[in-house]
C-alpha cells in the first residue's frame, strides 16, 4: 500500500536529524497556527500565493532562497565543524554515513535551491520594471514556475525526517548513484525533487526570454536596455539550452534505477563516463546562469552609485553574449583527469581561458566606471567592491586550474572547493546582497538598515576569507574533498580556521535576519517617499515604492540609455515630485488596463507535484496515478478559464498616482 | 585580505608538507613549475587590478574634493582596445602553455628514461587499492611499492565506482573506471615513505581509501619482490572475490601468486569478481 | 503619451521592429512556444548522443540491423508524416472556421497518430517478448529511450488533439483556442521533424553499419 515506505524511514536513532525534524515541524506547525489564528489565510492567498505579480513572486522566490540558505549553511557548519575535529583516531561526531548524506544536501541545496531562487527572484522583480512593462510575458506560468521550486524544496527537507538523502555528491556521478551502489531512496530524492523543480526553472527560462525579447516599452531597441536585462537575457538562453540536458540526464539514471536500463551501469555496456559528460554540459552554462545576473546587478550598482553612466555599455553587452556562448565549449575541464587525450585536454583547457578574456573585460569597465565618478559608499557598494576584489582572485585560480596539469594535481582537491566557492560566493552571494540591498525599498517602501549591512557585509567578507585561504594551502598540501576524516596532524589548523570563518559567516547571516527584523521595526525612519531613494538611472526608480501592481500607469517611452536618468536630468530638478505646474503641461493620459487576475494554478498544480515526487520515491504507485490524474486535471481547468482578466480603470490609475507622485510619470 | 592569504600560503611552503609543492618525481616537478610560473603571471595582472579597485574607490569618494569628476565619460576607444588587448595576450600566452603542457605531461605518455619501465596494474576496490605486479606475479594490497628512478607504467581500472589514483607528491592523478583502462606514467626519484589516496567520491569507506608509497633502491625493489614472491599468499579468483566485499581500513597484505591476468580479467568483466575460468582465459588470450 | 503600437516615429519614418513598444499575444505566444520546441529538441539531442555513444554497446546481446523491421518502420513513418499534413489541413479549416472540416481533419489526423504509435508499441512488445528489452544492453536502453520518448511525446499529442477537440466542441473556434490549435500544430510538426532523424540515425544508420 505504501510501497517502500516504512517507521524504519524516521530516523529515531539518528539525535541529529530527528532532533532538526521535531525542531522544523514544531516551527512550521508554530506558524500555521499563527496565521490561522490571526486570520491571514486569505490575505496570503490572495495577494502572494496566488499572485501572478511578477514583484510579488520575486519576493517570494528571495525569501525562499533566504530561509534554504539557513539549512545550506547548518549543513556546512557541520561539515567544517566535523573536519575541525575529526583528526588521527577521532571519528568526530558525524559516522560517514550520515556525513556523506550532509555534503550532498550541502551542495545541492546551495546552488539549486539558494542560488537558482536568489538570481531568479532578483530577475523576477526587478526586469518587467527595468523594460517598463506591466508583468512577464506568462504570468500564470511564473506562479507555476515559483511553485514548483517550492515542491522541490519541500521534498528534499522531507529527505531529511523521512526516509535519507543521497550519498554521493551534488551531482551523484554513476555507478555510485546506481541503485547497486546507493539502494536506498536518497538519490530517488535527489533526482525527483531536481526534475521538478527543474521544470520550473526551465518554464521560467523560456517565460523571462520571451519578456526580454518581446516585451519592451516604446522605443527601447535592444540597446537601450539596462545592463542587468542582457545578463538576464543571457542567463534565461542559458536556461533554456542547458536544462533539458539535465532533465534527459536524470530522466536517463531515473530509468536506470527505476526500470533497470543499462545507460550507466557497470555492466551489459553501461557508461558512466557519457554521465559525466552530459551532466557538465548542463552543469558548466548554470554555474553562468547563476553569475551573469549578478554581474548585472553590479553593473547598475557601481553605475548608480558613481553617479556615471556604465562604461562601455556596448563592450559590456558583447562580452556578456561571448560568455553566454563560450559558456557551452568548456565542459570537460571539470574532469580533465578522466583520461581524455591530450588534443581533447588541450583544447577544453584554451576554450576555458578564453572565457576568462570577457570577464576580466567586464572587470576592466567597472573600474573605469567607477574613474571619474563620485562614489557613494553605501551597502551594495561595499559588496560589490567585495565582490572586485574576491572575484578576480577566484578567477586566478580558474585559469590556473584550466591549465590540464595543474588540475592533474589539484582536481577533487580543497584546492578546487576554496576555488569554487570563491566565485560562487564572492560573485554569487555578493551579488544577491547587493542588488537585495539596492532594490529592497523598491520592493517594501524604505531602506534597510545601513550600519547592520555594513556589519553584515564585514562579516560575510572575513569569515569567507578565513574560510576558505586556509582551504586553498590544504589543497596544495594534498587534502582531498568529501573526506570525513584525515590523518594527517599538521591539517588541523587549517581545519579549525575554517570552521572559525564559517562561524563568521554564519553570525552574518544571524545578523541578516536581525537586520531584517530591525529595519521593519524601524522602517519609518527609512522611508522612501519619492520612489527614488539612491538617485537611480533606470525605469524601475520611476515608480512609486512600492509600485502598484500594474507598475506603470502610462506606458514610458524611452529615448536612450538610463532613461530615467535622461528625464531627470531634463527636469534639472532631482528628486522632485511632478508638481502641479508639471501636471498641467505633462498630465499623462490615462486609459483603461488589463492585468492578469490571480491564480492558484501555480500552487495547486505544485500541491500534486509534491505527492508526484513522493510517491514516485517511495514506489507507492497509487499515489503516482491518482497525482498525475490531478495535474492533469488542474491543467485542463487552466485550459478551461475563460475569465482571467482583471480591468484597472484610467481613474484608479490617476487616484493611485496622486496619492504616490513620482518622476515615473514624466517618462 | 588577500595579503593575510599569500602570508598564510607562505607559511604553509616554508611550514610543513605542502605534498603538491615538495615533489620528488619528474611528473610532480613539472606540474609544481606550471603552478608556480602561472599564478606569477596572473598576479602581474591581478595584483594591479585589485590595487585599483581600492585605489579608485577610495579616491573618487563622494567626500573626496580634490577628485577630479567626470560624470559623463562613459566610452574611451582606447581604453576599450587595451581593456580587451591584455586579457587577450595574458590568455594567449597561458593558453600556449596549457596546450602544450597537456601534450608533455599527458598521462599515458611513456617517460623519457633509458631504464626499463615496469608495469603496474591498479585495481580500485571498496576501499582499498590492489596492486598487482604482473611481470613478477605478486600483488599487494594498500601499500604500493615502488623502485626509484624506474619509469612505472600503471594500468588502472575498477572493480565498483568511480576513484581516482592519487599520489601527490609525485604528480598527476587519473581516475579509475569499471570496464576501461586509464594509464598513467610515473617516476619517484628519491627514496621514501609517500602518501596515496583516492580522490574520487566513492562511498562510505572513502576517507580510509589511502595507500602508503614506499620507494626503494633498486636493489631493495628486487629484495622486496623476492620477499613476497615467496611470502605466500595466492590471489586466485576466491581470493580476489574475498577482496571485492565491501570494507574499510585492511591492512596492507601482500600476495606471493596471482593467477591468470588477473587485471585483464577484471577488466573485461566490470561489476562483478571473474570466475577461475574467465580469469585462465584472459590468461590464454594473451 | 500613450498610443497603441507606434509604427511610425515623430518625423513619420518608420521605426524598427525593437522600439515598437511591446509585442502582441499573438507574437508572444507562439515565441515562447517555440523556445519550448527548442528546449524540447535539447532534450532529443542529449538522447541521439546517448544512443550514438552506445549503438555499440550491446554486450553480447543483438545490435540494430538485427532488429529492426525496416518495413514497419517506412509504415510508421508514412502514418506519421501524413497526418502532419492532416493537421495542416485541420488547422486551416480551422482559420476558415469550417468546423465539419476541422473535425474530420482533426479525427483523421488522430487516427494515423494512433496509428503510429500502435505500430510501434508492436514493435517494441515484440521485441520484448523475444528478450530484446532495454534491460539486456546499454544499446537497447539506448534505443528504447530514444524512440519509446518521441513515442511518447506523439502520445502526449494525441491526448493534446483530444482536449483540443473539446475546447472547440465547448469554447467555439475562439482566439485563444486558434492559438492553442497553431501550437498544437507547431508540435506536431516538430515530432516529425524529430522523427525523421530518429528513423535516419537510428534505423537507417544499423543497416550501414551492419
Amino acid at each position: 500500500m505504501l510501497g517502500k515506505l516504512t517507521w524504519a524511514a524516521i530516523p529515531f536513532n539518528q539525535p541529529i536529524p530527528l532532533v532538526t525534524s521535531i525542531v522544523m515541524v514544531c516551527g512550521i506547525l508554530a506558524i500555521l497556527a499563527l496565521i490561522t489564528l490571526k486570520g491571514w489565510w486569505p490575505y496570503l492567498w490572495n495577494e502572494w500565493f496566488a499572485s501572478t505579480d511578477h514583484k510579488r513572486i520575486g519576493v517570494m522566490y528571495v525569501a525562499l532562497g533566504l530561509v534554504m540558505l539557513i539549512r545550506g549553511f547548518a549543513d556546512a557548519l557541520m561539515m567544517r565543524a566535523q573536519l575541525a575535529l575529526a583528526q588521527g583516531g577521532a571519528t568526530g561526531f558525524l559516522p560517514p554515513e550520515h556525513y556523506d548524506q550532509i555534503f550532498s544536501a550541502h551542495g545541492t541545496i546551495m546552488i539549486f535551491f539558494v542560488a537558482m531562487p536568489f538570481v531568479i527572484g532578483l530577475m523576477n522583480f526587478v526586469v518587467p520594471l527595468q523594460l517598463g512593462v506591466r508583468d512577464v510575458a506568462f504570468p500564470v506560468l511564473n506562479s507555476v514556475s515559483f511553485w514548483l521550486t517550492a515542491s522541490g524544496v519541500l521534498l528534499v527537507n522531507l529527505s531529511l525526517f523521512i526516509g535519507e538523502f543521497a550519498k554521493t555528491g551534488w551531482l551523484a556521478y554513476p555507478p555510485l548513484s546506481e541503485l547497486a551502489y546507493s539502494p536506498g531512496v536518497g538519490v530517488d530524492y535527489y533526482l525527483w525533487s531536481l526534475q521538478i523543480s527543474g521544470l520550473g526553472t526551465l518554464l521560467a527560462g523560456i517565460n523571462f526570454t520571451t519578456t526580454i525579447l518581446k516585451m519592451r516599452t516604446f522605443g527601447m531597441s535592444y540597446m537601450r536596455m539596462p545592463i542587468f536585462c542582457w545578463t538576464a537575457l543571457a542567463s534565461n538562453l542559458l536556461i533554456v539550452a542547458a536544462f533539458p540536458i539535465l532533465t534527459a540526464t536524470f530522466a536517463l539514471l531515473l530509468l536506470d534505477r527505476y526500470a533497470g536500463f543499462h545507460f550507466f551501469t557497470d555492466n551489459l555496456g553501461g557508461n558512466a563516463v557519457m554521465y559525466i559528460n552530459l551532466i557538465w554540459c548542463w552543469g558548466h552554462p548554470e554555474v553562468y546562469i547563476l553569475i551573469l545576473p549578478c554581474f548585472g546587478v553590479f553593473s547598475e550598482v557601481i553605475a548608480t552609485f558613481s553617479g556615471k553612466p556604465l562604461f562601455g555599455y556596448h563592450s559590456m553587452v558583447v562580452a556578456t553574449m561571448a560568455i553566454c556562448v563560450l559558456s557551452f565549449l568548456v565542459w570537460l575541464h571539470h574532469f580533465f583527469t578522466m583520461g581524455a587525450s591530450a588534443d581533447v585536454n588541450g583544447f577544453f583547457g584554451v576554450m576555458t581561458m578564453i572565457i576568462a578574456v570577457p570577464t576580466g573585460v567586464k572587470v576592466f569597465n567597472w573600474l573605469f566606471t567607477m574613474y571619474g565618478g563620485s562614489i557613494r559608499f553605501t551597502v551594495p557598494i561595499y559588496w560589490t567592491i567585495g565582490f572586485m576584489v574576491t572575484f578576480t582572485l577566484g578567477g586566478l585560480t580558474g585559469v590556473l586550474l584550466s591549465i590540464p596539469p595543474a588540475d592533474f594535481v589539484l582536481h577533487n582537491s580543497l584546492f578546487l572547493i576554496a576555488h569554487f566557492h570563491n566565485v560562487i560566493i564572492g560573485g554569487v552571494v555578493f551579488g544577491f546582497m547587493a542588488g537585495y540591498n539596492y532594490w529592497f525599498p523598491k520592493a517594501f517602501g524604505f531602506t534597510l538598515d545601513e550600519t547592520l549591512g555594513k556589519v553584515i557585509f564585514w562579516c560575510w567578507f572575513i569569515g569567507f576569507y578565513l574560510a576558505f585561504m586556509p582551504l586553498y594551502a590544504l589543497g596544495l598540501m594534498g587534502a582531498t574533498r568529501r573526506m570525513q576524516h584525515y590523518a594527517d596532524p599538521s591539517w588541523q589548523p587549517y581545519m579549525i580556521a575554517a570552521f572559525c570563518g564559517a562561524a563568521l559567516i554564519f553570525a552574518g547571516i544571524g545578523l541578516m535576519v536581525v537586520q531584517l527584523a530591525w529595519s521593519i521595526r524601524t522602517r519609518e525612519r527609512r522611508r522612501d517617499l519619492t520612489g527614488d531613494p539612491w538617485n537611480g538611472r533606470t525605469l524601475e526608480w520611476g515608480t512609486a515604492s512600492p509600485p502598484p501592481s500594474w507598475n506603470f500607469s502610462v506606458e514610458p517611452h524611452v529615448h536612450g540609455i538610463d532613461a530615467f536618468w535622461a528625464v531627470k536630468t531634463k527636469n534639472k530638478e532631482l528628486h522632485k515630485v511632478a508638481e502641479s505646474r508639471y501636471e498641467a503641461d505633462h498630465k499623462p493620459h490615462y486609459e483603461t488596463i488589463h492585468m492578469p487576475k490571480r491564480s492558484g494554478t501555480g500552487f495547486v498544480s505544485a500541491f500534486f507535484a509534491v505527492f508526484l515526487g513522493f510517491g514516485l520515491i517511495w514506489h507507492i504507485w497509487w499515489l503516482v496515478i491518482v497525482a498525475v490524474i490531478c495535474c492533469i486535471g488542474v491543467l485542463l481547468r487552466q485550459a478551461w478559464d475563460t475569465d482571467r482578466d482583471l480591468y484597472i480603470t484610467a481613474e484608479e490609475l490617476e487616484d493611485f498616482d496622486r496619492r504616490h507622485p513620482s518622476l515615473g510619470a514624466q517618462l | 585580505m588577500r595579503i593575510c592569504g599569500i602570508a598564510l600560503l607562505a607559511a604553509t611552503l616554508t611550514g610543513c608538507s605542502a605534498a603538491v609543492l615538495d615533489p620528488h618525481g619528474p611528473i610532480g616537478r613539472q606540474e609544481k613549475l606550471i603552478l608556480i610560473d602561472s599564478t606569477v603571471i596572473m598576479l602581474a595582472i591581478v595584483i594591479p587590478v585589485i590595487i585599483a579597485t581600492l585605489a579608485f574607490a577610495w579616491w573618487f569618494r563622494a567626500g573626496n574634493s580634490k577628485a577630479k569628476r567626470l560624470p559623463d565619460w562613459d566610452y574611451s576607444g582606447r581604453i576599450e582596445f587595451v581593456v580587451w588587448a591584455i586579457p587577450a595576450l595574458v590568455i594567449l600566452f597561458l593558453g600556449g602553455i596549457a596546450w602544450l603542457s597537456s601534450h608533455d605531461l599527458d598521462p599515458p605518455k611513456p617517460l623519457e628514461s633509458s631504464v626499463t619501465p615496469l608495469d603496474i596494474d591498479v585495481v580500485s576496490l571498496d576501499w582499498k587499492w590492489l596492486f598487482i605486479y604482473p611481470d613478477a606475479g605478486v600483488a599487494s594490497v594498500n601499500k604500493l611499492v615502488l623502485p626509484v628512478g624506474t619509469p612505472v607504467r600503471f594500468h588502472m581500472t575498477s572493480a565498483t565506482v568511480m576513484n581516482s589514483f592519487f599520489i601527490p607528491q609525485l604528480g598527476s592523478q587519473v581516475y579509475t573506471m569499471a570496464g576501461m583502462a586509464t594509464r598513467l606514467n610515473l617516476m619517484v626519484d628519491d627514496p621514501g615513505d609517500y602518501h596515496g589516496l583516492s580522490a574520487q567520491f566513492s562511498g562510505e569507506g572513502f576517507s580510509d581509501m589511502t595507500f602508503d608509497v614506499s620507494a626503494l633502491s633498486r636493489q631493495d625493489f628486487e629484495q622486496w619482490l623476492d620477499g613476497t614472491r615467496t611470502g605466500g599468499g595466492i590471489l586466485d579468483a576466491s581470493a580476489y572475490e574475498a577482496l571485492t566485499h565491501p570494507s574499510a581500513k585492511d591492512p596492507q597484505h601482500t600476495y606471493g601468486t596471482v593467477s591468470g591476468d588477473l587485471f585483464d580479467a577484471i577488466l573485461m568483466h566490470p561489476g562483478a569478481a571473474p570466475s577461475a575460468a574467465q580469469i585462465e582465459h584472459s590468461d590464454s588470450a594473451e | 503619451m500613450n498610443a497603441a503600437n507606434l509604427a511610425l516615429d515623430a518625423h513619420g519614418k518608420p521605426l524598427p521592429l525593437s522600439e515598437r513598444g511591446p509585442a502582441s499575444t499573438w507574437s508572444m505566444i507562439s515565441f515562447g512556444f517555440w523556445l519550448f520546441l527548442l528546449s524540447d529538441i535539447v532534450i532529443f539531442s542529449a538522447l541521439f548522443a546517448t544512443y550514438a555513444v552506445l549503438s555499440k554497446a550491446t554486450a553480447g546481446g543483438p545490435s540494430g540491423s538485427d532488429i529492426f523491421d525496416l518495413k514497419n518502420v517506412f509504415i510508421e513513418t508514412c502514418c506519421l508524416l501524413a497526418s502532419s499534413f492532416t493537421c495542416g489541413l485541420m488547422l486551416i479549416a480551422a482559420e476558415r472556421r469550417e468546423l465539419q472540416k476541422f473535425y474530420l481533419w482533426a479525427a483523421v489526423t488522430w487516427v494515423l497518430g494512433a496509428c503510429f504509435i500502435g505500430l510501434e508499441v508492436t514493435e517494441f512488445s515484440d521485441l520484448v517478448a523475444r528478450g530484446f528489452g532495454p534491460t539486456h544492453s546499454a544499446f537497447l536502453s539506448a534505443f528504447f529511450t530514444l524512440v519509446g520518448t518521441h513515442g511518447c511525446h506523439v502520445s502526449s499529442g494525441l491526448l493534446w488533439l483530444l482536449v483540443m477537440t473539446a475546447q472547440v466542441a465547448t469554447l467555439g473556434l475562439r482566439t485563444t483556442v486558434i492559438r492553442r490549435l497553431f501550437c498544437f500544430s507547431l508540435f506536431w510538426h516538430a515530432l516529425d521533424l524529430v522523427w525523421i532523424g530518429v528513423f535516419t540515425i537510428v534505423y537507417l544508420g544499423s543497416v550501414h553499419a551492419a
